[in-house]
């Protein structure tokens, strides 16, 4: 009979970048029992809502989380939109377009590197940060930020992005699609990443399904769904499917962020040839009644905004359900009966982004 | 004296919103490549030099902050990086906010910026250098003085 | 809009059938919600299949106790131990109960708390 251990992980641990606890019950070397609990990151920002100006709220919705913020601004300005029924002109529609699938190129690079770093392939991890850089340098170029964009309002969006370099980023996709090939090939082939990915934390797709996750977690699992199905933005219009993996295990998941890079790539592309004319942004005046479940795919999987307003300046209601926040649950039935050795892994193949969980 | 060529850096997220984290990250990654001032990120934060923290610190938080801080040897620095880690920046107001890293543990370089960008981060850690070597020398006076006085004690022991 | 959005209202006792329902017609529980209005607290579970948003709301006094829906959905005992945590509902039968240690918060349900300004002032001192 082996005895029973109960090992403390996190909040301040190597190889996790952000604060979460973990109680591992172990036998031996492996885990019987995970138990999180968070509340390091916890500010209360959606009590923010009563004191600040919906309008002066995107600021705060784009620092819920540093990664997706973009897409944040953007989840919310839809919300809002929806309720006050304002008519986004198409040209600010495709530039959020393009601005999200950016973040998502960069976020996935970032997840890339982060996991190469779990599984101590260090140079692999610093490889795939400088790719991320000439993301970077693209929305620094378009939107003045290099994290936080401040691009998004409601009605529409600050910046414009001219034809010239509209064409510009593409072409510069395209060399930088290339290098990412090159890194991403490590990670589809290389023996030392598969033999540290492959079979670990397999999630099955009826259970990825009843735990309610999302994103690359449950596409991984075999499972299609993707929220930018739901046609929001741009994404009518353009023509993709959702990438979708059988296996459900760690290096399915990684598989499934490497193709959705390039699947961006291509987005971006398809949007740049679309993109019509016209006006970034209408004006909007008044103040929203009513409520909205405003949902988008976010690099990590599915957002969900809701908005509750009663005509006032102030909302009455803003609440975020962030896709790490439905991963967890997969999270801890994926630790349980891992070894030790494979915990990090698997903790870093949700793609836990912590801030966004506690908001 | 070549203390201030080889320091390293813990880094702890303190309810901050990511972005100045991954911006710490990045500056430590070869675009911007802090390591080429001998500096090197782990995770023990006994053995760190200088602690990074970012972001506006919480109720649970405000505990692992000092306890790292106070687990790192002396002479030790703190960063604070990120308007959110210096005053609270947009979450001040909310209610699980304290404020500001400086309520928790004595801060000596503030870094401006939402988020900070790796330039400024850079050149917060590289004014964090001076006054680490600064407070090494301190450190020693104090030690040998410290010494010099217990052997002065000892000597009128002997003496009694 | 961009989608249709379905919004059943529901009592109390049927909460743990309607949830049920859904349940074998094969959705995803998507988010749990809860908005504090003045003396009601309304709770939202959302579900979802093929990009179908569908929505139970219950409406309780803030003293009402319910069930949890975890026994169902296991996934819910987040939401359901956030929203014990934040807006202090009564819920029984959690599958993982935290008893308010999910968050630790420094002031306790904040979402309700009876004077928000007075609370953050000896807060923040
Ligand atoms: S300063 Fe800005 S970017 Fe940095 S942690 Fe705070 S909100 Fe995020």
């Amino acid at each position: 009979m082996s005895q029973r251990n109960v090992i403390p992980f996190g909040p301040q641990h190597p190889v996790l970048p952000e604060p979460i606890h973990l109680d591992l019950v172990t036998e031996d070397e492996t885990v019987i029992e995970a138990i999180p609990s968070i509340g390091f990151v916890h500010r209360g920002l959606e009590k923010l809502v009563e004191k600040k100006d919906y309008q002066d709220f995107v600021y705060v919705a784009e620092r819920i989380c540093g990664i997706c913020s973009f897409m944040h601004g953007m989840t919310y300005c839809q919300a809002v939109e929806e309720i006050m029924e304002i008519a986004v002109p198409e040209r600010a529609l495709y530039l959020r377009t393009v601005w999200a699938e950016l973040s998502r190129i960069h976020s996935h690079l970032m997840w890339l590197g982060l996991a190469a770093d779990a599984f101590g392939f260090e140079s692999l991890f610093m490889n795939c940060w400088r790719l991320r850089e000439g993301i970077l340098d693209i929305i620094e170029a378009t939107t003045g930020g290099r994290v936080i964009f401040g691009s998004c309002k409601i009605g529409g969006v600050r910046r414009d992005i001219d034809d010239e370099t509209m064409k510009g980023i593409v072409e510069k996709l395209g060399t930088i699609g290339a290098e990412i090939g090159r890194t991403t090939d490590v990670f589809l082939n290389d023996y030392s990443v598969q033999h540290r990915l492959k079979g670990i934390g397999v999630l099955s797709g009826e259970e990825a399904h009843a735990l309610g996750t999302v994103g690359p977690v449950l596409r991984a699992s075999g499972v299609a769904m993707d929220a930018r199905k739901i046609d929001y933005a741009a994404y009518r219009n353009l023509k993709f499917e959702p990438v979708v993996e059988k296996a459900g295990d760690c290096h399915a998941r990684c598989r499934v962020r490497v193709r959705e890079i390039f699947q961006s790539v291509d987005l971006i592309g398809q949007a740049a040839r679309k993109m019509p004319g016209g006006e970034i942004f209408v004006k909007v005046t008044g103040a929203p009644n009513g409520e909205f479940f405003s949902r988008v795919e976010q690099p990590r999987g599915e957002v969900i905004y809701y908005v509750k307003a009663n005509g006032t300046k102030n909302l009455q209601r803003f609440r975020v359900r962030t896709p790490t926040f439905a991963n967890l649950p997969a999270m801890v039935k994926m630790l349980e009966g891992a070894s030790i050795a494979d915990v990090p892994n698997i903790i870093l193949t949700i793609d836990p982004c912590i801030s966004c969980v506690e908001r | 004296m070549f203390f201030k060529k080889s320091p390293w850096i813990i880094h702890y997220d303190a309810t901050s919103c990511n972005g100045c984290d991954i911006e710490v990250v990045a500056s430590l990654t070869p675009m911007y490549d802090l390591e080429r001032f001998g500096i090197v990120n782990t995770g023990n934060p006994k053995h760190a030099d200088i602690f990074v923290v970012t972001g506006a610190v919480n109720e649970s938080s405000r505990m692992v902050v000092k306890n790292i801080y106070d687990q790192m040897p002396n002479p030790k620095v703190v960063v604070a990086v990120g308007i959110c880690a210096t005053s609270g920046g947009v979450f001040r107001e909310c209610y699980n906010v304290l404020g500001g890293v400086d309520k928790v543990i004595p801060v000596d370089v503030y870094v401006p910026g939402c988020a900070a960008r790796p330039e400024s981060i850079i050149d917060g850690i590289i004014t964090a250098l001076d006054i680490l070597e600064r407070r090494l020398v301190e450190f020693r006076k104090a030690k040998s003085e410290a010494r010099r006085q217990e052997k002065k004690l000892r000597r009128y022991h002997l003496n009694d | 809009m961009t989608e249709e959005q379905t919004t059943i209202t529901m009592e109390k006792d049927e909460l743990l059938g309607a949830v049920s329902d859904f349940h074998s017609q094969g959705y995803r529980l998507a988010q749990i919600c809860c908005t504090a209005l003045g003396d009601t607290i309304e709770i939202n579970y959302s579900f979802d299949k093929e990009y179908r948003f569908k929505n139970l709301r219950l409406s309780i006094r803030p003293d009402e106790e319910i069930q949890s829906i975890s026994i169902i959905y296991w996934s819910a005992f987040t939401y359901e131990n956030e929203m014990s945590e934040l807006f202090g509902v009564k819920i029984r039968n959690i599958v993982v109960d935290y008893k308010g240690h999910f968050y630790r918060t420094a002031v306790a349900t904040p979402f309700v708390a009876p004077e928000p300004d007075a609370g953050n002032a000896t807060e923040k001192e």
